[in-house]
């Protein structure tokens, strides 16, 4: 039923289709445009557009181009791997407090309850002191800020769900409590899942890019949007406008995109769901 | 009533507890010596045995927390390692000017957000609506240091129209004396959580819009603008008053970052400093007192929700 719904909302497709054309042109493109992103050339450094550099080159010489498909490549990855995790953690936790119920869920949601009270700059801040910065830290980090609000999101989809006559006849014929989580309730929670998934992508592409602001991202030789945008914002009253606005252009038509896939398939699912 | 209070009250001082806990726990899990970073690299280890005797870091890491709830419960935050002073003095000088911005720019948002979702819901799916629909999700989905940035570009160092700092003074009289320089910052958190209310709004609306009553006020024959003013509005604005409850961490993280932008040296400002100097006493405090605004919050936003819709009575369950 979901899916000729989808198909019919237009801000869907459009999200969808911005969605395709960046990861297109981030994972594709760098087989066609040949550039190099590996040596510095300060020789080259803050070329405006021009032959050669369509959008110019950055203040390490690279070519902005080049440089935004690369960049691309790690913020569609660092998204979505947040949100594999997110997804995976947060359905766990919210289906096994909303499944137990009683006194097991009051503390398991208290225990997220504090968590979400930990305002999430302050904790990133205080987080990223531990650890040299690194990509599978970041993704660890984020997600630890985004499975909150999905484990909610399930446990509420569970209470309702495990009221159901098909769970309880489950029940009835013997099945233990990891198999009707399993095989019962996170199948027919994933609706809620998928659309949070989609949210937290976007989410974390913008979480990631105020670290980067803050001075908190990923030291050089790693590439990404975030990144480009705040290095590239030192450069912004010096007019060199080709390290600002394609980076920002990039991250905001992402994060437009699977916001407009997400809202698609929410209203596609017609679940009410809450969106932080 | 009363028992659904109690009954929250409770659970709201369980979160703070456990938030106490985990701030405590995670502050110290920063590697390094705390005396060596406030002390610097040259510090003898006499020095370094006093600074660490001074401040009970020696104790074991229960003993500091019970120490540290008893000071909190006697309304002492402690004292600032690095900057030498009470921790409750620095909140106090700073958290009024968090006040004005969290405070204005969320006022402003929402002055904004509800007629313009209404607007939306009303024009539903027109050519308009779908403008609006794109400015408000570009919003969202823009970086707020960029956005930030960007309106200084334009309004300060094109136009000269706004200053491109936020006002420096201490006091709040002073703040509000100089609200030009409070512009460019208020808009920038503004316009970044109008989008997310504003979305909120318009879905809202539209569902209101459906209802049978909304049927009855246009059959016998009320104007339409009283319809959305008085129906519309009003029913309309429940998930919202949640949304608003709820997104208070979120304005916060927006604070962070505007007070980076333009210089407002806020708590977020202090936080930021205090984490990277190993100031714990600061962390602490700051995180305890915004955690409280945060669960004080969605408490609020509950509580608005009971007195906004009648239909809602809690304590029966």
């Amino acid at each position: 039923m979901a899916v000729p719904e989808f198909a019919r909302s237009r801000a869907g497709q459009a999200g969808l289709g911005l969605v395709v054309a960046i990861a297109t042109f981030s994972f594709l493109g760098p087989l066609f445009y040949h550039t190099n992103q590996v040596t510095v050339q300060l020789a080259l450094a803050t070329l405006p557009p021009g032959p050669g550099h369509p959008l110019g080159t950055d203040a390490s010489g690279y070519d902005v181009v080049g440089r935004l498909m690369l960049g691309g490549q790690s913020s569609l990855e660092l998204g979505l791997a947040v949100a594999a995790a997110t997804a995976i953690v947060g359905t766990l936790y919210g289906a096994i407090a909303g499944y137990l119920g009683g006194f097991i869920d009051a503390v398991m949601m208290r225990v997220v309850d504090t968590f979400l009270a930990i305002p999430s700059l302050v904790f990133l801040l205080i987080m990223v002191n531990l650890f040299t910065p690194n990509v599978p830290a970041i993704i660890a980090l984020l997600t630890m800020l985004s499975w909150l609000a999905t484990s909610r999101l399930v446990r509420g989809e569970v209470l309702t769900l495990r009221t159901r006559e098909y769970v309880q006849a489950a029940r009835v014929m013997g099945g233990g409590s990891p198999w009707i989580v399993y095989r019962h309730l996170v199948p027919n929670a994933v609706g809620v899942i998928v659309v949070n998934a989609t949210f937290t992508i976007a989410d974390a592409i913008l979480t990631y890019a105020a670290l980067s602001f803050l001075g908190l991202g990923l030291p050089p030789p790693h590439a990404d949007w975030g990144t480009m945008l705040s290095n590239g914002l030192n450069y912004l009253f010096d007019g060199y406008w080709w390290v600002v606005y394609p980076p920002a252009v990039m991250l905001i038509l992402t994060v437009v995109g699977f916001n407009l896939i997400g809202d698609a398939v929410r209203d596609s699912l017609d679940v009410r769901l809450r969106r932080r | 009533m009363t028992g659904y209070l109690l009954r929250r009250g409770g659970q709201a001082l369980v979160v703070v507890i456990g938030l106490m806990i985990v701030t405590f726990i995670m502050i110290h899990l920063i590697p390094g010596s705390v005396a060596r970073s406030v002390l610097g690299v040259r510090a003898t280890p006499g020095r370094i045995a006093i600074f660490n005797s001074t401040y009970g870091l020696n104790e074991p890491l229960y003993r500091q927390f019970l120490t540290y709830l008893d000071q909190v419960a006697h309304g002492d935050f402690g004292t600032s390692y690095a900057l030498q002073e009470p921790v409750s003095t620095l909140i106090a000088q700073r958290l009024p000017r968090d006040l004005v911005l969290v405070g204005l720019s969320t006022v402003l948002a929402l002055v904004i957000a509800l007629p313009l979702g209404i607007y939306q819901a009303a024009h539903r799916d027109r050519l308009d609506d779908h403008l609006l629909t794109g400015v408000s999700f570009t919003l969202y989905s823009m970086p707020d240091f960029f956005f930030g940035i960007l309106l200084i570009a334009i309004f300060s160092v094109q136009l000269h129209v706004f200053p491109p700092e936020a006002p420096s003074a201490t006091s709040l009289g002073g703040i509000l004396a100089d609200p030009r320089a409070l512009v460019l910052p208020v808009v920038t958190l503004a316009l970044v959580t109008m989008a997310s209310y504003s979305r909120y709004m318009r879905s809202s609306a539209i569902e209101v819009l459906a209802q049978d009553y909304i049927r009855v006020a246009r059959a016998k024959g009320l104007p339409e603008r009283l319809i959305l003013s008085r129906h519309v509005l009003r029913n309309s604005l429940l998930p919202v008053v949640t949304m608003v409850g709820l997104s208070f961490p979120n304005v916060i993280a927006g604070a962070v970052i505007a007070e980076e932008v333009f210089n407002y040296p806020g708590m977020g400002l202090l936080m930021y400093q205090a984490s990277t100097s190993h100031d714990f006493p600061i962390l602490l405090g700051c995180t305890l007192i915004i955690g409280v605004a945060t669960v004080a919050g969605s408490l609020a936003a509950d509580i608005a929700y009971a007195v906004l819709d009648p239909r809602v009575r809690y304590g029966r369950t």
